[in-house]
This record gives C-alpha cells, sequence and structure tokens, in this order.
C-alpha cells in the first residue's frame, strides 16, 4: 500500500487551490451579511427566488438530456465503429467548445424569424426559437463536448478481456452491457454532467439571449446590487454542494481499475454495414448544428459589411493578448489540478474529496461574481489588473475541467504499478514522476486544452481584471455586439474558434499517437 | 511536456510586471467602434496617452463601486443616467466646474454638476410595419396596459435604459402610479427581451409588434437594411414614455490626474465630437453648434416631445430596482 500521507509535494499545492478557491466565498458572506436579518428575508423568500430555481432545474435537467443524447451515440460510434475519416469528424465534434455561449445563441436567434437568416434565404420564416427551449438547445449544442470527450476516454480505457470473461461466463451481451459497461461508465458520465450541469447554472450569454430567466440571469442583472448578488451566488452554491454531494454518494465505494495481470485488450470494431447510413446521418446533423451554423452566421456577418483591412490588422494582436494570458492560465490549472487530483484518488479521505470538490467553486461561481470577488482581494495588493491576477482567475474559473480527465485516467491505471515500483526501491517522487506521470499525461494535456479553450471565449473576468487597454478576443466580440455591429464583431468571434480548433486538435493528434483509435 | 507547460508559465508570469503607462484611464460602458476614433483624435490634439476598459456599463460601474478609494479609473463614461447618478449618488465622482455647462441646453445638464451628458437619446415606441395599424398608436405609454396591447409589447425590465426610464416615472407620477402601471403592464402579458437591440430585433421577426426602445437603435438596422419591419414614434409631446435619456462623462473624485481627465470631458462635449455623436452615433447632441442628422429629426421636435425632467432625479436607481423585484419583474 501506499504510505497512508500524502508526500508534501503533492499536498502543498493541493492544500493551496484548497484556499485560493476560498477567497471568494469569504468575500460572498461578507457582502451577504452586510445587511440585517429581515432584509435578507425581504431579498431572498419570495415567489420569484423559487421561480428562478425551478427555472435553473428545469433547464439543467433539459440540457443533461440533450447532451446525453447527442453525446453517447457520439462516443460509441468514435470508439467501437469502422466510421470513415473518425479523426476528422472527432475533430468537429469537439469544435463546438471553442463557440461563445452568446454567438451559439445569435446564430440560433439569427436563424429564426420573420427577418431572420432563413426567411431572407429561403422565403419562409422559420418559427422562432428561444425561451426554454432556445437555451437547452444553444447550451447543449456548445457543452456536449466536455461529456462526449469523457465518454470516450471511458470507451478507449475500457478492458475488454474483463467482456470476454463475463461471456465466458454465460453472460448475454444485453448483461455485459447492462452489468459490465453501464457501471463503469458512470464516473465519466457523471464527471461530463457535473461539468455540464454546473455551467448551465452559471452561464449567462446564451440564457440571456434566449431570454430564459435562470439564476445565473439574474446576478448578473442585478446590476448595483451587490448584496442580492452576493445572495444569489450563495444559492448557486448550494445547488452545486447538493450536486457534488450526490456524485460523491453515487461513487462511493467503486472500483474500476482492473486487478489481474495482462495487457488491456482493444476491443474488436464493429463494420457498421447499412447503419453506416443513419449513423453518418447523426453525425451531420449535429455538426451541422453545433459548428455549421455559427459558422454560417458568422460569415453572414461579415457579408452584411466586410470589415475594412485596417480593422483585420487588430484581429492578430487581439489574439495575441487572449493567448498570453489564456495559455498559463491553462498550465497553471492543470499543474494545480494534477496533485489535487491524485490525492482525491489514491488518497481517499474526506480531506482529499472536500479538497477536490472546492475546486468546483471556482467553476460554478457566476464568472461576474468571481471577477469582483478577486477585484476585492487584488485591489489591495500591486497586481491589481496585472495580467497575473487575470490568469490567476481564469485558472480558478478553470480548474475543475482540468480536474476531470485526470482523474479518470487516474481511476483507470492501476495502482499496482504505482505499487511495484516502490516495490523495486523507488521513492515516491521517483514514482510519481517516472510511472504515475507518463501514464497520465495525455488526460493533463486534455485538461489544459479544456480550460484554454474556455478561457479564449470568457468574457466578464477579462472585462473586469485584465490590465485597461488589454482586450481579449470576447472583449472586442461583446464591444461590436452590444452596438448592434455584427458584422464587425465576426473577425473577431471567427479567431475565438478557430485558435481554440486548433488546440483541440492538437490534443487528439497527441491522444491517437498512444492509441490505435 | 511538463516543462514546456512550466516555461509558458514562466513566460506569462514574467510579462505581469509590465504596467502600461497611461496618462487617463477610462472606463466606458460605450462600446469600443463609436469610442475609439475619439480617443485617438483626443490623443492626436492633446499628446496625452489613454487606455480604455471596456465593458458593460452596470458591470464597469460595479467595478468602481467595488474599487472605491484605490481605483485606478479617471473617468467613467456610461450609457445612461441611472448609471451615473448610481455614481454621484455613492459619492465618488469630482464636482465638474461651471463653465462646462453654459452652452449646454438646461434638459441636458446635470444639476449636481457632478457629471455632464455626452449625448441624448429618447425613449421611443417601436412597432412593426407589418402587424400594427396606425390606428392602433398609443398616444400615451399609459395607454399599453389596454387590452388591444395584450401579449403586443416588448421591454427590457433589466436593461439600464428601461430601469432609468422607470425611476422617472416614479419622479413624475410617484410611486404608486407607477407600481400600478407596471402590475398591468405585467398583466397584459408583455415579451420580455434582455436589452433595446433584442427587442428591435424582436419587433422586426414578430416576436412583439411594439416595443420600449432608446431610439438610436432602430436607425442602425435600417442603415443596413432599408426594409426592415420597422419604425418608431413618440408618444403625445411630454409623455413621460418619450423621456430624454442621456450618455454621461464623470470624473472620478480621488483621481490623481483632474486635469488630464477635464481636458477630455470638455473634449467631449466640443462641437467636433457632439458632431460625430450625431452623425456617426444617430445621437442627440448636446450643443447646437452642429449639423443636424436628419433620421433624428430637428432639436425642436425632440425638446417638445420630452417630458421635463431633472435628470439628477434618476439617481434612485436602488429604488427602481426594488420596486421592480416588489412587482415581481427582476
Amino acid at each position: 500500500m501506499l504510505r497512508r500521507t500524502p508526500p508534501w509535494y503533492l499536498l502543498l499545492p493541493a492544500l493551496l487551490a484548497g484556499f485560493v478557491m476560498l477567497v471568494p466565498l469569504y468575500y460572498l458572506g461578507l457582502r451577504a451579511f452586510s445587511i440585517d436579518l429581515p432584509s435578507i428575508a425581504n431579498l431572498l423568500v419570495r415567489p420569484r427566488t423559487l421561480m428562478l430555481l425551478s427555472n435553473t432545474f428545469k433547464l439543467s435537467l433539459g440540457v443533461m438530456a440533450l447532451t446525453t443524447l447527442i453525446a453517447l451515440p457520439l462516443a460509441w460510434l468514435f470508439s467501437y465503429s469502422q466510421l470513415r475519416h473518425h479523426r476528422w469528424l472527432l475533430l468537429l465534434c469537439v469544435m463546438p467548445l471553442a463557440i461563445p455561449g452568446y454567438v451559439m445563441a445569435y446564430a440560433i436567434l439569427g436563424l429564426s424569424g420573420q427577418f431572420g437568416f432563413f426567411a431572407q434565404m429561403f422565403g419562409t420564416p422559420l418559427a422562432r426559437i428561444n425561451g426554454y427551449w432556445g437555451a437547452v438547445l444553444a447550451l447543449s449544442l456548445y457543452t456536449f463536448p466536455y461529456l462526449l470527450l469523457n465518454l470516450r476516454a471511458t470507451f478507449l480505457g475500457y478492458d475488454h478481456s474483463q467482456d470476454e470473461a463475463a461471456r465466458s461466463l454465460g453472460r448475454s451481451g444485453l448483461s455485459i452491457f447492462l452489468r459490465l459497461k453501464l457501471p463503469h461508465l458512470l464516473p465519466a458520465f457523471l464527471a461530463g454532467q457535473l461539468v455540464i450541469v454546473l455551467y448551465t447554472i452559471g452561464d449567462f450569454g446564451a440564457v440571456a439571449l434566449m431570454r430564459y430567466e435562470a439564476f445565473s440571469y439574474a446576478i448578473f442583472t442585478s446590476s448595483f446590487d451587490r448584496t442580492y448578488a452576493a445572495w444569489l451566488s450563495l444559492v448557486l452554491i448550494s445547488i452545486t454542494v447538493f450536486l457534488l454531494l450526490g456524485e460523491y454518494l453515487l461513487l462511493r465505494n467503486r472500483f474500476f481499475a482492473k486487478v489481474g495481470s495482462g495487457l488491456s485488450k482493444e476491443p474488436p470494431l464493429v463494420t457498421l454495414g447499412w447503419a453506416m447510413i443513419p449513423a453518418a446521418t447523426f453525425v451531420a446533423l449535429v455538426l451541422l448544428a453545433a459548428i455549421g451554423l455559427p459558422l454560417l452566421i458568422i460569415f453572414y456577418w461579415l457579408g452584411l459589411s466586410p470589415p475594412e483591412w485596417s480593422q483585420l490588422m487588430m484581429v492578430p494582436k487581439t489574439f495575441w493578448q487572449s493567448a498570453q494570458a489564456a495559455v498559463p492560465a491553462a498550465a497553471l490549472a492543470a499543474l494545480f489540478a494534477l496533485p489535487v487530483a491524485y490525492l482525491s484518488v489514491r488518497y481517499p479521505s474526506w480531506h482529499s474529496q472536500l479538497l477536490e470538490r472546492l475546486s468546483y467553486i471556482g467553476y460554478t461561481l457566476p464568472p461576474l461574481t468571481l471577477a469582483l470577488a478577486m477585484v476585492f482581494f487584488s485591489i489591495r495588493t500591486p497586481f491589481y489588473q496585472s495580467l497575473f491576477i487575470l490568469i490567476l482567475t481564469w485558472a480558478m474559473a478553470g480548474m475543475a475541467l482540468a480536474i476531470g480527465p485526470i482523474r479518470t485516467s487516474l481511476l483507470q491505471s492501476r495502482i499496482n504499478i504505482e505499487e511495484a515500483s516502490h516495490a523495486l526501491g523507488h521513492s515516491n517522487f521517483t514514482t510519481f514522476v517516472r510511472v504515475v506521470l507518463p501514464n497520465i499525461r495525455r488526460s493533463i494535456l486534455a485538461g489544459f486544452a479544456l480550460v484554454l479553450v474556455l478561457c479564449m471565449k470568457e468574457l466578464p473576468i477579462a472585462t473586469l481584471l485584465a490590465p485597461s487597454g488589454y482586450h481579449t478576443l470576447a472583449v472586442r466580440v461583446f464591444t461590436f455586439t452590444v452596438e448592434g455591429q455584427l458584422a464587425e464583431a465576426a473577425p473577431y468571434a471567427l479567431a475565438i474558434i478557430l485558435f481554440s480548433s486548433m488546440f483541440i486538435g492538437l490534443i487528439l493528434a497527441h491522444e491517437d499517437k498512444s492509441s490505435t483509435r | 511536456m511538463r516543462k514546456s507547460i512550466i516555461s509558458a508559465l514562466i513566460a506569462g508570469l514574467s510579462l505581469t510586471g509590465i504596467v502600461q503607462a497611461a496618462d487617463l484611464t477610462i472606463y466606458s460602458g460605450r462600446g469600443e467602434s463609436f469610442v475609439a476614433p475619439l480617443v485617438q483624435q483626443f490623443e492626436q490634439n492633446t499628446g496625452l496617452k489613454v487606455t480604455v476598459r471596456y465593458g458593460d456599463t452596470a458591470q464597469l460601474a460595479s467595478l468602481i463601486l467595488e474599487e472605491g478609494q484605490r481605483s485606478p479609473a479617471d473617468i467613467y463614461w456610461g450609457q445612461d443616467a441611472g448609471a451615473m447618478g448610481s455614481l454621484a449618488y455613492a459619492g465618488v465622482l469630482a464636482e465638474l466646474p461651471e463653465s462646462l455647462f453654459t452652452d449646454i441646453p438646461e434638459i441636458f445638464s446635470s444639476q449636481n454638476r457632478q457629471w455632464v451628458a455626452t449625448s441624448g437619446r429618447s425613449r421611443v415606441l417601436v412597432h412593426s410595419t407589418e402587424r400594427v395599424d396606425q390606428s392602433e398608436m398609443p398616444s400615451s405609454v399609459f395607454d399599453l396596459t389596454d387590452e388591444k396591447y395584450k401579449g403586443r409589447v416588448g421591454w427590457a425590465p433589466t436593461n439600464g435604459g428601461f430601469q432609468a426610464f422607470v425611476t422617472a416615472m416614479r419622479v413624475t407620477h410617484g410611486e404608486e402610479t407607477t407600481e400600478q402601471w407596471l402590475r398591468d403592464m405585467a398583466a397584459n402579458q408583455p415579451v420580455v427581451f434582455r436589452n433595446n437591440t433584442t427587442i428591435v430585433e424582436g419587433v422586426g421577426n414578430g416576436d412583439a409588434d411594439f416595443g420600449l426602445v432608446n431610439n438610436y437603435y432602430l436607425p442602425r438596422f435600417i442603415a443596413r437594411n432599408a426594409d426592415f419591419p420597422a419604425r418608431q414614434t413618440f408618444f403625445a409631446n411630454g409623455d413621460i414614455g418619450n423621456l430624454l435619456n442621456v450618455a454621461g462623462v464623470g470624473i472620478l473624485e480621488r483621481s490623481n490626474n483632474q486635469e488630464a481627465a477635464l481636458k477630455f470631458v470638455e473634449f467631449l462635449v466640443s462641437p467636433a465630437a457632439q458632431q460625430y455623436f450625431t452623425s456617426v452615433v444617430n445621437e442627440h447632441p448636446i450643443s447646437n453648434q452642429v449639423i443636424a442628422n436628419p433620421v433624428l429629426g430637428n432639436t425642436d421636435t425632440l425638446l417638445g416631445a420630452s417630458p421635463e425632467v431633472n435628470l439628477d432625479d434618476l439617481y434612485d436607481l436602488p429604488g427602481t430596482l426594488e420596486l421592480l423585484r416588489k412587482v415581481g419583474l427582476i
């Protein structure tokens, strides 16, 4: 067995990460209790709070259902079937992560209506997609890749000799799927859905444009009332606590790594035959909606009034400013996610579980609230509105995303390899660097990319915390669309999508090197 | 791989030491495309270096309040009088010299002298040209609670422009009348939007037949496509629905660059900048020394239509938020 106390070089960074995540909580408490109890009751105990809660709940359920419907079949196709061009298709299917929520919402809105794109092009208006269904659709279309990536990683890491063993023991195909595969999928499914649901309840861009009054919408529009915003954020945090607790209870006392010796067996690829047609149609439909639609709208905007050359020249500079903060932020997030995930998997205790769950605070807080909290603290330091604070805050917002893949990968890698390393006389540290890291490096890189893609499109944190005069691509998109200048916003939106896609491509290419699929 | 991440990290951190030296820092709730040309002109005229932080008007006001005495901002430039008023109310704006206000019509000037309007926009009624008959036009914003407008009026209760209008209604017609109007409107199934742009877009696309908006959004849609199926109009002269709201600018009390900041404010109210707001941004100039924009109509029509409201009184945004919350709209 490993020693019961984790080594300091893992414990220290993990504790630091947990501590930093508590910082915004302190701020919220300070703001929330700046008024007396009756005023608090006045603020919170009213029908509107209940309405916001139930709307947020309904929205989350809708997004969960739709993303599962999209991601589960895709993950299966990309792991087990002889789908042609699967590398390219997979890249395209992960690309929607790069689409900013407000662009997706504009795309869906711009399509429909009596004066929309569809009506202009084909002469008949498309029924208006907004409100609840608009929000569910927009959110699902750019969050489903989180689930797809998680599920695919599990499918690929799954040891198929287990299936054979089960079959030899007389189990049917269905029984194998239900009793063996499905439970194996559970952690990946929950990790993916957790990320999606927490994104959903903190999202503002899409929900606001679709005019669906969920919790985050109320927080962003509470304008100058910082006390009310703080209370709403605290309610949001408590929802998150319940979700995290639920996930913990569901996953408790389950083991996912194989125990015996021998190589993992690669799955036999399924020949699709006639089923290729519905499969290809499904992939095409998803891609058309999630990637085709936003790109179509962006090019349509560009066509409205093609930007001047001098304006286009600003794009590379803005892009560089975005990347300059987003790349270090993603690296920082991955760097701290590693010890947190490792402790939670290899040294399971309520302490390590708590540390891991704390990292979700930054992710689940609406970015505006997180940004104001960081303003409150950083203004008392010389680093206020420096790149460092922007990087730190982005890393806080994204760290939970980096933990997911690392944790899944650790759960699937066998602990006895590490024990063997110890038995051969290697220290904890050497084992960690020479055995553990190489084993999970793919997942660290995947986590890095997920955070990077998030930062590239992030808005409120960049608005409030970037150095003055420092404009990210997302800020430029906002500052044009706020004045109704969609054509001018288009090149910047396009740059966000292209750059993020490049990174997604790099990750998937790297992943393919170490796997046959 | 770890090495490359770490080196990227170090490269990133080392950049944080760079602090841009600026003579003037502006927090702007107005979009970059309209602000940047003016800032550039100002830099050329004066040789001063200006940095601008762009963002949402309310979010930047929150930022200034959160920053307090340590705020690096010298100037706050907001989209509406409500935001300006709440900063003045919080006591973070400096008093501006009387000389600034001499040539400005009373309707555009703030009596507490803590900020000055840079341009005006009136509240108007945008309406579909396809689904609205001329005979259906209401003469007052109070008419919109009538049965015949049920489910047809678009509004944005969370939008700053709308909230400023509600504040004006409270100031002019009193708390009770305003609350009743809000309740009657809410009962009349209005279509709820996020902001002016989406209302105008929604009226064009059939989500609503009427919309309560600021005047300068529709001209932008029409400039892009003359066939856009919506037009806008005032209510009867003096109706509170025609409130003249302003974008305004103020200097932060704690700014160490008071002189440079004042130069910038003076530049914004100068005829050159005012001509720009009128011709390019489609907003009402605060100076009558400019060539009028034909889309906006002449200043006399505007002054005739506008209700008399003291912009200083629009500061009470918290009171409006409380009312909107009481009625259950936000």
